[in-house]
Order: structure tokens, then C-alpha cells, then sequence
């Protein structure tokens, strides 16, 4: 079979991958949001002086890490209403977003945890010989040094998530790669689609760095005058 | 035979009290039974070979390290899971390697513990941050952050942020270790105006000249005891143990 230039290069050009595109930065976003803030609660859970807690997290990470995506997703979607007895009938978005959001929730506890651990020793030390809250402490003086930490494997996590979201196909989203799918298997020319298919990712990804690029240098000063103390 | 250091003999009232602490770690027995008083005003400093428990001992005083027996007070409040942050409002502390937090200004740094600890406004914390800054003679470098100042220069920063919380207590741990020689006595010169002031400090150093010129007692310790105590004067002229002579001679030769 011959690789049909012109064919690639009008799908490429085409609008027909732009609501898919959308779908992929909204998923991998709201998805995202909620891995960041589970792993948030996670990693301060993880360094916190509650062992119960702190075991139920370690449950948590371990069951996901060691569960692929894609079982987790249909897990959220089919596996759940047979479990519930149809009680609980997510959509394939919600059903999606929150298994994408659980996985990376996992992931981003391990960051966030090994984040607040790099924080040194006599950070700790200090805030409590001031009389710091341990929440003032968090708060103020540990998570602003530990996010600068977790800032580039986060980002990592981010363009992980984006290439995740092609599991989606399997929930019926149409996302790109589900588009994509759709196409070759009308036209047969597998390879011009997939390959516009694989630009597309390469695109979100190479654009999502340029962004993660500007986040670190902003954190990298590390000399935010932004920061406002009052702000609580 | 661990000497009892719990009379000053100055007729002071007495506001740290340790009776019989003691301290391991694991298997390890850092603080063996050790007892002291400090009198209300009073500048004690704590010398003796690494490993003797130093650091353990002023860090329990502040419960940054808990110990397993004995008591300790401060102001009359014995030392305990329930009383850590009364006593800790009392005390400020002083570390080796600074502590700042370099994600704020030396100003924001005076400024948070009055805040969120004591309920300070943002304007009050703000005065008060400058008032000490000033007083340590670092108010012009109010705005920058940690790693744009000299150690010297942070070393003070961090004693004006502990002074920003008005302890009646100064304890210091080896503040001077951590810099370059140049830069020793301009912290040293600001210890020496708090002890003029009459705050009560409690400082692990081995600068022998500060001890000399403001220590009321110089405490000697070795292996988790303390093994001599006594006036500056007494104790480095005419030390009664060969361990202390033999220290002061390895610093003095240092
Ligand atoms: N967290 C810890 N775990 C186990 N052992 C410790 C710990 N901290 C201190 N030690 C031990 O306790 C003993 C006393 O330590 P400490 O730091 O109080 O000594 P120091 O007199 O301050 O010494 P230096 O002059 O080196 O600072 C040492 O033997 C040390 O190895
Ligand atoms: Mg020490």
C-alpha cells in the first residue's frame, strides 16, 4: 500500500480532529484537578501522624499502581453498576474523568509525599520552636517549598495523562484516537490516520511543555514577591 | 560522678529547671540524669566534645526532642504533652544552619510566626519584623530573601525572627558553626547585646571569648553528663577534670 500524501495531509489540516482535541485537553484537565488535589490530601496524609490514615493511603496507592488504566476504567463504567446493581450508572465522561483522577490521584501522592519529605529537616524544626500550627506549618512554611519540588514530575504526570485519555476509546469518547479509529476503519488507510492521530498527541504534548517550562522558571526564583502572607 | 549544677549560688529565680533528664535514642543513653538551673537573666554556655548531648540537651528544653525521664520546667511549667506550647511560647531558638524559610523575605520570616501563632495583624507583625531587624542591623535587607544574604547576616535574621515572638528564653545552638570566620563576631556582637538587654540565654558554643564575656556559668559536658560547671574564669584557669583540660586545650589549639 502507498502512503497517501495528500489524503494525510487534508485530515490533517481538517477540523475534524478539533472537537476531539478539545475533549482531550478538558478531560485530561478536570482529571488532573482531581489527581492534584487527592494527592495533595495523600501526600500530606502520607507525612502526617495518623497511622490508620496513613495505611489506608498506602492501600490506595498500591491498588492503583498495580491495576492497569484501562481495568480501572471499565471497572468506573461496567464493572460498577454490575457491582451496585445498576444503582450507580456513571456516564462515560464521569466515568472516565473520575478513573483518569483516581489513577493520577495515586501518582500524584507519591510526588507530593516524597515532595514534602525533601523539605529539610530544620523547616520542620523551626516552625514548631515558633509555636507554628502544625496546619500553619503546612500550610505556610513545608507545601510552598514542596510544591516547587513536585512542579517537574508533575508535569511528567500531565502528559502522561493526556496519552491515558486514548484509553477512552473504550467507553465510546470521542476522543482523538477513538476519532481516529472511526476514520480507518471506514477508509482502510491506517496508517495516514494514525499517524495524524500520533501528531495530535505530539502536538498536545510539546505544547503542554512550553507551558510547564513557564510554571518552573516561575517557581524556580523562588523569589515571589506574589506571596502574600495575609492571603490565607 | 555528674555534677549537680542545679544552685547558681546567685540568688536569681531560677526559670528553667531540669532535674534528672534523661534521654536515649534507641539503645543509645545521650543524656544520663542531667540536672540544672537557670536563674531568671542568666547567660549559661554549654561546651564540650561532639557527641557529649549538647544540642539533645537544649532541644529538650524546648521538647523539640522529648526525654524519657526526669522533668523539666520553664517558668514553673513542667514539660509535657500538654504543656509543649506554652512553654514553647517562652523559648526562642537559634540553630546551626539558620532554619530561615527561602521561600519568603527576611521580613516575611520575622513576620509569620507572630501572625499565624500569636494573631498579629499584617501591619503590627510588620513593625515588630523591622523593629528587631533593626536591632539585629539588618533592616536595610528587610526585602531580600535568605540565599541573597551572607551567612552572618542570616544567621541574625533568623535571631531577629525567634526575638519577633518575645521569648523570655534564647536558646542557641552552636550559632556560629556553621560560618566563615569573618562573619563570627558580628553574630557574636549581636548575642552580646541580647545578653546586655538581660534576656536569659542558654548558647552551645565553643567561641571561648563570648563565654568569657558574658557567661555567668559555663557548663561541661561530656558523655551525656554534666561533668564540670562553674564562672568562665574558674573553669578555663584552673579546670578540675582532665577532660575539660584536655578540651580546652583541643580548641584552644584549634
Ligand atoms: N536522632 C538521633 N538518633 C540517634 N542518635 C542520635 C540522634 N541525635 C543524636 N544522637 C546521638 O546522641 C549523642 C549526642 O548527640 P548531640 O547531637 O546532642 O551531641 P552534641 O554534643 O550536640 O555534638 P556536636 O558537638 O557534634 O553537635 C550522639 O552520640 C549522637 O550520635
Ligand atoms: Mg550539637
Amino acid at each position: 500500500m502507498r502512503f497517501d500524501f495528500d489524503y494525510f495531509l487534508s485530515l490533517l489540516f481538517s477540523t475534524r480532529f478539533f472537537e476531539p482535541v478539545a475533549i482531550v485537553i478538558a478531560v485530561s484537565a478536570t482529571a488532573m484537578v482531581i489527581g492534584v488535589v487527592v494527592g495533595t490530601i495523600g501526600g500530606i496524609v502520607s507525612n502526617s501522624p495518623l497511622p490508620l490514615l496513613q495505611r489506608l493511603v498506602r492501600l490506595y496507592v498500591t491498588t492503583i499502581r498495580g491495576v492497569p488504566v484501562l481495568v480501572q476504567i471499565v471497572f468506573w463504567y461496567n464493572g460498577l453498576p454490575a457491582l451496585t446493581g445498576g444503582a450507580v450508572n456513571l456516564s462515560a465522561y464521569a466515568a472516565g474523568i473520575i478513573a483518569l483522577g483516581i489513577n493520577e490521584g495515586a501518582y500524584m501522592t507519591e510526588i507530593v509525599r516524597s515532595g514534602i519529605q525533601s523539605v529539610d529537616r530544620g523547616q520542620r524544626e523551626a516552625s514548631q520552636a515558633l509555636s507554628l500550627s502544625y496546619r500553619s506549618m503546612m500550610m505556610k512554611v513545608i507545601l510552598p517549598q514542596a510544591v516547587r519540588i513536585a512542579i517537574p514530575p508533575t508535569g511528567n504526570q500531565v502528559v502522561n495523562l493526556i496519552k491515558n485519555t486514548s484509553l477512552l476509546f473504550t467507553v465510546a469518547i470521542p476522543e482523538i484516537f477513538a476519532t481516529g479509529t472511526n476514520i480507518f476503519s471506514a477508509n482502510f488507510k491506517y496508517f495516514e490516520v494514525i499517524a495524524v492521530v500520533a501528531i495530535w498527541y505530539l502536538l498536545l504534548a510539546v505544547g503542554y511543555g512550553f507551558l510547564q517550562r513557564t510554571l518552573e522558571r516561575r517557581f524556580a526564583k523562588g523569589r515571589r514577591t506574589l506571596y502574600d502572607l495575609a492571603a490565607a | 560522678m555528674a555534677t549537680d549544677a542545679r544552685a547558681d549560688g546567685s540568688g536569681r529565680e531560677p526559670i528553667i529547671v531540669l532535674e534528672e533528664v534523661n534521654k536515649s535514642y534507641g539503645p543509645v543513653h545521650v543524656l544520663k540524669g542531667v540536672s540544672l538551673s537557670v536563674g531568671r537573666g542568666e547567660k549559661v554556655v554549654i561546651c564540650g566534645p561532639s557527641g557529649s548531648g549538647k544540642s539533645t540537651l537544649i532541644r529538650c528544653i524546648n521538647g523539640l526532642e522529648e526525654h524519657q525521664g526526669g522533668r523539666i520546667s520553664v517558668e514553673g511549667v513542667q514539660l509535657g504533652p500538654k504543656t509543649l506550647s506554652a512553654v514553647r511560647r517562652e523559648i526562642g531558638m537559634v540553630f546551626q544552619s539558620f532554619n530561615l524559610f527561602p521561600h519568603l523575605t527576611i521580613k516575611e520570616n520575622c513576620m509569620l510566626a507572630p501572625m499565624e501563632a500569636r494573631g498579629l495583624s499584617k501591619a503590627e507583625a510588620e513593625e515588630r519584623s523591622l523593629d528587631y531587624l533593626k536591632r539585629v542591623h539588618i533592616a536595610e535587607h528587610a526585602h531580600k530573601y535568605p540565599a541573597q544574604l551572607s551567612g552572618g547576616q542570616q544567621q541574625r535574621a533568623a535571631i531577629a525572627r525567634a526575638l519577633c515572638m518575645q521569648p523570655r528564653i534564647m536558646l542557641f545552638d552552636e550559632p556560629t558553626s556553621a560560618l566563615d570566620p569573618e562573619m563570627i563576631s558580628e553574630v557574636l556582637d549581636t548575642m552580646m547585646e541580647l545578653a546586655e538587654s538581660g534576656m536569659t540565654m542558654v548558647c552551645v558554643t565553643h567561641e571561648m571569648r563570648f563565654a568569657q564575656k558574658v557567661a555567668d556559668r559555663v557548663v561541661f559536658m561530656d558523655q551525656g553528663a554534666i561533668a564540670e560547671v562553674g564562672p568562665p574564669d574558674r573553669l578555663f584557669n584552673s579546670p578540675s577534670s582532665d577532660r575539660l583540660a584536655l578540651f580546652l586545650r583541643r580548641i584552644l589549639t584549634h
